[in-house]
């Protein structure tokens, strides 16, 4: 579904991410890893357009969405959420998925101004999923709040429930489960597997390993910007560099 | 369902078109108790100020920028009407139309560049455009009648009924102030008025949400430009005399501070800031010289203690103090 080809991004000249090259199946749940800095974010900013890569090509559904504005490119149907959470705190729990589903409300100012008839039953009809996607997520009684007020594992939940509600081609997570406790990361898990459940492909970054090799179909190893292994979790777990990358050369301390 | 929960059902889906027919009868009444010209006049030039703030409310409050220059657009739709119906002699309606688009027009030149800018540059870009019009109105003798001002501008009418005592010119004003209400309205409660919120709230979130967010500001921008210049368009007509101090960036600060106090992203509230700051030097005729000072104060104060303006500071207070009763007690 998401094919990576050669991403390279330079920042001045240090380079972030060296010809990074791997496709996200339909239907499955990829993990992307790697030690702090190997890259993770600015891989997702590039494959979300916003940034652009110096140079390779990001292609969904083989069409090519590299120089694509991220506005654009969410309406391909790529949705994400934030390592640090990106919530409209003013607006209500409700407001902020119902910001998921903007896409589908029109984009015509003159028609939102005149509210037509068909406009006021898709509201409706918007409203209800909203509803629904709060409900899957355990929020729908916190609707009425402002996003301000939630605890901060309801808010993850909540930014996921913005992400999902759409029902995205695919859902890039950046880190779902970071700072959360091991109650709240088995609320996330659950989701996430119900979610590949229902056939929605995602891409997850995250530094829980327990989380990650439960859940992937398949691991990306990044490091300093290279892809290191991709294989299934187990054969990610046994490779000789993976090791290296996380836990540092043996040899030297031996 | 009783019949009481029926009613209180019905109240709570349609409340705001409700408070909209409320307010519009209370209107609608108003010149029957009150027919002092003096303070019809007044509540007059109140609904000028209510169609400009709910349109740069949108743009400051909903949107999350800053103009300092809205008087450029209102004093354009005011110049452009008294040009347009004087000078050149043709009929008031089409010219108010044309003044808009073409105002329109010239919001969108504008803002294709300055709307790259963001927080004080913005501000700055607004104020320069601001005082760049404001000067052109001051030295452009020939057809602006430069400081001494443009008189002789007649009153709008249907027919043979011209708006041209208060009276008459209340039901006009207030009218178009209600349309442009119902349509912001309209808007924030859309997936574009959602969009708009979110580029607000984080611009990159927003993208990520699919708002085109460069288009989104322009479109605003242009929105409130063209309520201004309607607004500007009226004030020329209810007057018939045009000045360019009406229209220099200490009105636009006025516009802004009317904002402000009512509240950000409150269409509601952008009524409260228009009111309370137009009759505020009503209220304190004293301090007349020191307008500014006082209009700065009210600022530093609501900005001080709601920082989100008065109206939209007060409901955000009162539905987060509710929200963690309501925590609290599911947690006991």
């Amino acid at each position: 579904m998401l094919h990576l080809d050669g991403v390279s991004k330079q920042f001045g000249g240090l380079p972030a991410l060296s010809e990074v090259s791997f496709s996200v199946p339909r239907g499955q749940l990829t993990a992307l890893i790697g030690p702090n800095g190997a890259g993770k974010s600015t891989l997702i900013n590039c494959i979300t357009g916003v940034l652009q890569p110096t140079s390779g090509a990001v292609r969904l559904e083989g069409e090519e969405i590299t120089s694509l504005p991220s506005h654009a490119i969410a309406r391909c149907g790529v949705a994400r959420t934030f390592q640090n959470l990106k919530l409209f705190e003013r607006l209500t729990v409700l407001d902020n998925v119902l910001t998921g589903l903007t896409v589908e409300g029109g984009n015509s100012m003159m028609m939102a101004m005149l509210r037509l008839p068909y406009l006021r039953h898709r509201e409706r009809r918007l409203k209800l999923r909203a509803l629904e996607a709060l409900d899957h997520f355990g929020l729908s009684d916190k609707a009425q709040w402002p996003a301000s007020v939630m605890a901060y594992g309801d808010k993850k939940r909540l930014e996921l429930a913005r992400a999902t509600v759409s029902q995205p081609q695919l859902l890039l997570l950046d880190e779902p489960v970071a700072g959360l406790n091991a109650t709240e990361t088995e609320a996330v898990a659950c989701q996430l597997r119900r979610l590949r459940r229902a056939g929605q492909t995602l891409l997850l970054v995250e530094h829980d390993m327990e989380l990650v090799m439960k859940l992937a179909d398949q691991v990306v190893v990044l490091d300093s910007g290279c892809v290191i292994a991709c294989g299934t979790p187990d054969e990610v777990q046994c490779n000789p560099r993976v090791l290296e990358a996380y836990l540092g050369r043996m040899d030297a301390t031996a | 369902m009783t019949r009481y929960d029926k009613l209180l059902y019905f109240i709570r889906l349609h409340h705001t078109g409700l408070t909209v027919c409320a307010f519009s009868a209370l209107l609608l009444l108003y010149p029957l108790v009150q027919d002092n010209p003096y303070t019809l006049g007044l509540s007059n030039l109140v609904a000028i100020h209510v169609i400009i703030v709910l349109g740069l409310n949108l743009f400051i409050g909903y949107t999350g920028q800053i103009s300092l220059g809205h008087a450029a657009f209102f004093g354009l739709g005011a110049y452009g009407t008294a040009i347009g119906t004087v000078t050149f002699e043709l009929a008031p309606w089409p010219t108010l139309v044309g003044v808009a688009a073409l105002v329109a027009l010239v919001a969108l030149i504008i803002g294709i560049p300055t709307l790259r800018l963001s927080g004080h540059y913005l501000a700055m870009a607004t104020l320069g455009c601001n005082s760049v019009v404001h000067t052109v109105m001051l030295q452009w003798d020939e057809v602006t009648g430069g400081s001494s001002g443009f008189a002789g501008i007649p009153p709008l009418a249907i027919g043979a009924f011209a708006f041209d005592d208060e009276v008459r010119f209340h039901y006009l004003v207030w009218t178009i102030a209600l349309i442009s209400l119902l349509l912001c309205l309209n808007l924030v409660r859309s997936g574009v008025g959602r969009g708009l919120a979110a580029v607000a709230g984080d611009e990159t979130a927003a993208e990520a949400l699919g708002v085109n967010t460069r288009r989104s500001k322009i479109n605003v921008f242009v929105l409130s430009a063209v309520l201004a210049s309607v607004a500007g368009s009226l004030f020329a007509h209810c007057y018939s005399y045009v000045s360019p101090d009406s229209f220099n960036i200490f009105v636009s600060t006025d516009l802004v501070i009317m904002v402000v106090v009512g509240g950000m992203g409150s269409i509601w509230g952008s009524l409260f800031g228009a009111t309370f700051i137009t009759l505020l030097p009503e209220w304190i005729d004293i301090f007349d010289a020191y307008k500014d000072l006082v209009h700065g104060g009210v600022l530093v104060l609501v900005l001080m203690f709601l920082p989100q303006g008065f109206v939209t500071g007060l409901v955000d207070l009162i539905k987060t103090r509710s929200a963690l009763r309501r925590s609290r007690h599911a947690t006991s």
